[in-house]
C-alpha cells in the first residue's frame, strides 16, 4: 500500500501543478473553487432546470425555481423567434434554408482543393440566392419585406454580404495605399484611418440617420440596406490593412521578376502578387470574418433584429422578464459554436500553410 | 549602333554615390562579364539596364530606345531584355510550365497552346522538360535556376542579364547552370553577366570588366585581364579570388 502511495506521489509531483508546496496549495484552492462553482452551475443549468412548460401555462413554475434552476423553457418556447425574428411563422423554412445555404458556402470555402476562381462566383451567387429566397415575391413565394427579417439569417446576411462586397474594395484600398501616385495614396490612407478611428456604432447611426437625408424625399432606402452599406464600408477599411500586410510580405524579388518580364502593373498584381498575398493572409482574413460576424450584433441600436436583438426582444416580453441569463447563454452558445469552429479551422489551416512554406 | 550603351551614368542612393560616370558600349552578340568586390555597383549597373533601378544622370540606350521615366518605353525595353536573378525569383504558386508561359501569354499575347510549345522548347533547352508540372518548391536550386533561365528565354529576349546566377547555389549545382549559360553564349546571345566564377569568365567572355566603388576600373579581353591586370585594385581582387 505504501509503495502504491509513494509511486502515485512521485507521478503527481511530475506535473507542474504539484511541483512544489506553493503549486500544490494553489492547485488545491483553485480546484476546490472551480469544483464548487462547477457543481453549482451544473445543478442550476441541468439538474434543477425546467426544460419545458405545459401548453399555455404561464411562467410561474419557472419563477418559483428562479435562482435554483435554469428556465430553459424560455428557449424551447421562443427559440424560433430568437433564431428567425419576426419572420412569418409558416414561412420560416425559408430563412432556415437561407442559413443552411450560408453555412454550406463557408464549408465549401474551407476546402483548399476548391480555392479556384469559380469559388468567387459562389460567394456572389449564394448570398444572392439566400436573399431572394427570404425576400420572396417570385415563383409562388410570398413577399416578406426586410422589416420582418431577423435573427440568425440577418446575422449571416450582414456578415457574409458585408465581407464579400468589402473584399474588392479592401484590395483596391490596400493597393492604393501602396501606390506611387500621391493622390490615390492620400485618399486610401484617409479612408482607412478615418473609418478605423471611429467606433463602428457611429457608422451605423450615420447610415440610419444620414443616408435618408441624401436621397430625394419620396425615395426611402431600406434600413437593412443602409446598415449593409455601412458594414461594407467599415469592413473594407479593416480588411484593407490585412491585405496590405500580405502585400508587404511578398519578397521584392517577386515584383522584380514580374517587372523584368515586361508585365505591367495590373497583370503582375493579379497574377503574381495577389494570389500569394491573399494566401498568406488567410488566417488573418478568417479572423476578421469572425470579428465581423459578432459585430453585426451592433445593428440592434438602429432597430434591426439580428440574433442578439431578437434575444433582447424576448426578455422584454412580460412573461419572460428576468430570464435574461438563459437567453443570453443560448445566444452566446450559438455565437461560440460558429466562431469556435471557424477558429479551429484557422488553426488547422495555419498548420497546413506552414508545412507548405517549408517545402520550398 | 550599339546594342546597349551607357553614357556617363551616375546614380546616388541618397548621399551614397553608387555609380560614378559609367561608360560602356556593348555590341550585338557580345558577352560581358562584370566582376568586383561586393558593394561595387555591379548589380546596380545591370539593374539600371532594365530599369529595375533608375539612374539620376547620364543616358542608357538599349537597342535604340533610351530609358527614361516613360513607362511605355520601359515595358518595351523589358520585353527585349531577359533577367536571371541570384535568388531565382520563380513564382511559387505556379507550376514550372505556368511560370514559363506567363510572359508569352500576357506580354507577347500568344495563345495558351503556342505559349506552352515555346515553354516546353526552352525547358528542353535547359534539359528539364520532365519537371514541367512540378512546383518550384519541389526542385533543387540548380533546377530552379535553369527554370529561371528558361523563363527569361520564353519572351525571346535579345539581351540577357545575369545577376550572380550561381552565387546562391550549392557547389555541385553551379556547373549545370554555367553549362546552360555557356550554351546560350555559343548561340550568339548578347549577355551581361555579374559573377564571381572566373573560369566561366575566361571561357565565355569577350570582355571582362572590373568594378570597384561604383567605377569601372578595368576592361579587357579575358586572357589579358587575368594574366596582366593593370590596376592595383584589380590585382588585389584577382589575388583574393583566384587562389
Amino acid at each position: 500500500m505504501r509503495l502504491i502511495m509513494a509511486g502515485l506521489a512521485r507521478g503527481l509531483r511530475c506535473a507542474p501543478m504539484f511541483r512544489d508546496r506553493t503549486n500544490v496549495i494553489a492547485t488545491a484552492l483553485l480546484g476546490a473553487g472551480l469544483g464548487y462553482l462547477g457543481f453549482r452551475f451544473v445543478s442550476w443549468a441541468m439538474v434543477n432546470a425546467i426544460w419545458t412548460l405545459p401548453e399555455g401555462a404561464n411562467s410561474s413554475l419557472c419563477r418559483a425555481a428562479k435562482g435554483e434552476g435554469a428556465c430553459w423553457a424560455v428557449i424551447s418556447e421562443r427559440f424560433r423567434f430568437i433564431l428567425f425574428g419576426m419572420y412569418p411563422f409558416d414561412e420560416q423554412w425559408r430563412p432556415a434554408l437561407a442559413c443552411l445555404l450560408f453555412v454550406s458556402l463557408y464549408v465549401v470555402s474551407a476546402i483548399r482543393a476548391w480555392w479556384k476562381p469559380w469559388l468567387l462566383a459562389f460567394w456572389v451567387a449564394i448570398p444572392m440566392a439566400a436573399i431572394l429566397l427570404m425576400r420572396g415575391g417570385l415563383s409562388g413565394l410570398t413577399a416578406v419585406p426586410t422589416e420582418f427579417w431577423g435573427g440568425l439569417p440577418l446575422t449571416f446576411v450582414l456578415s457574409t454580404v458585408g465581407f464579400a462586397a468589402a473584399f474588392p474594395l479592401a484590395v483596391a484600398l490596400a493597393l492604393g495605399r501602396r501606390s506611387q501616385m500621391p493622390g490615390i495614396r492620400v485618399l486610401s490612407i484617409a479612408y482607412i484611418e478615418l473609418i478605423r478611428g471611429v467606433p463602428i456604432i457611429t457608422f451605423l447611426f450615420m447610415a440610419a440617420v444620414m443616408f435618408p437625408l441624401f436621397v430625394p424625399q419620396s425615395f426611402t432606402v431600406d434600413k437593412l440596406l443602409r446598415a449593409q452599406i455601412a458594414f461594407v464600408m467599415v469592413i473594407a477599411a479593416y480588411l484593407a490593412e490585412v491585405v496590405r500586410a500580405g502585400l508587404q510580405a511578398i519578397p521584392k524579388g517577386q515584383y522584380e521578376a514580374a517587372a523584368s518580364m515586361g508585365l505591367s502593373f495590373w497583370p503582375a498584381t493579379v497574377l503574381i502578387v495577389l494570389p500569394q498575398a491573399l494566401r498568406a493572409t488567410i488566417p488573418a482574413l478568417v479572423n476578421t470574418f469572425i470579428a465581423v460576424f459578432k459585430d453585426t450584433s451592433l445593428v440592434v441600436v438602429i432597430g434591426l433584429f439580428d440574433l442578439l436583438g431578437a434575444a433582447k426582444a424576448v426578455i422584454v416580453d412580460p412573461k419572460w422578464v428576468g430570464f435574461g441569463i438563459e437567453v443570453y447563454l443560448f445566444v452566446a452558445a450559438v455565437y461560440f459554436g460558429f466562431c469556435y469552429s471557424v477558429s479551429r479551422y484557422t488553426q488547422h489551416l495555419e498548420k497546413i500553410l506552414m508545412a507548405r512554406n517549408h517545402h520550398s | 549602333m550599339f546594342h546597349v550603351e551607357l553614357k556617363n551614368v551616375n546614380k546616388w542612393y541618397g548621399e551614397l554615390h553608387v555609380l560614378r560616370d559609367i561608360n560602356l558600349k556593348v555590341t550585338r552578340g557580345e558577352r560581358i562579364v562584370i566582376c568586383g568586390p561586393s558593394g561595387s555597383g555591379k548589380s546596380t549597373m545591370i539593374r539600371c539596364i532594365n530599369r529595375l533601378e533608375t539612374h539620376q544622370k547620364g543616358t542608357i540606350v538599349v537597342d535604340g530606345a533610351e530609358l527614361t521615366n516613360d513607362l511605355k518605353k520601359i515595358d518595351e525595353v523589358r520585353r527585349d531584355v531577359g533577367m536571371v536573378f541570384q535568388n531565382f525569383n520563380l513564382f511559387p504558386h505556379l507550376t514550372i510550365l505556368e511560370n514559363c508561359t506567363l510572359a508569352p501569354i500576357w506580354v507577347k499575347k500568344m495563345s495558351k497552346r503556342e505559349a506552352q510549345d515555346v515553354a516546353m522548347h526552352y525547358l528542353r533547352r535547359v534539359q528539364i522538360p520532365e519537371q514541367a508540372n512540378k512546383y518550384p518548391g519541389q526542385l533543387s536550386g540548380g533546377q530552379q535556376q535553369r527554370v529561371a533561365i528558361a523563363r527569361a528565354l520564353c519572351i525571346t529576349p535579345k539581351i540577357m542579364l545575369f545577376d550572380e546566377p550561381t552565387s546562391a547555389l550549392d557547389p555541385e549545382m553551379v556547373k549545370e547552370v554555367l553549362d546552360t549559360i555557356i550554351s546560350l553564349a555559343e548561340e550568339g546571345m548578347t549577355m551581361l553577366c555579374v559573377t564571381h566564377e572566373m573560369g566561366f569568365a575566361r571561357q565565355v567572355a569577350n570582355r571582362v570588366i572590373f568594378m570597384d566603388a561604383g567605377q569601372i576600373l578595368e576592361v579587357n579581353e579575358p586572357n589579358a585581364f587575368f594574366s596582366h591586370p593593370q590596376h592595383e585594385r584589380t590585382k588585389l581582387f584577382l589575388s583574393q579570388v583566384l587562389h
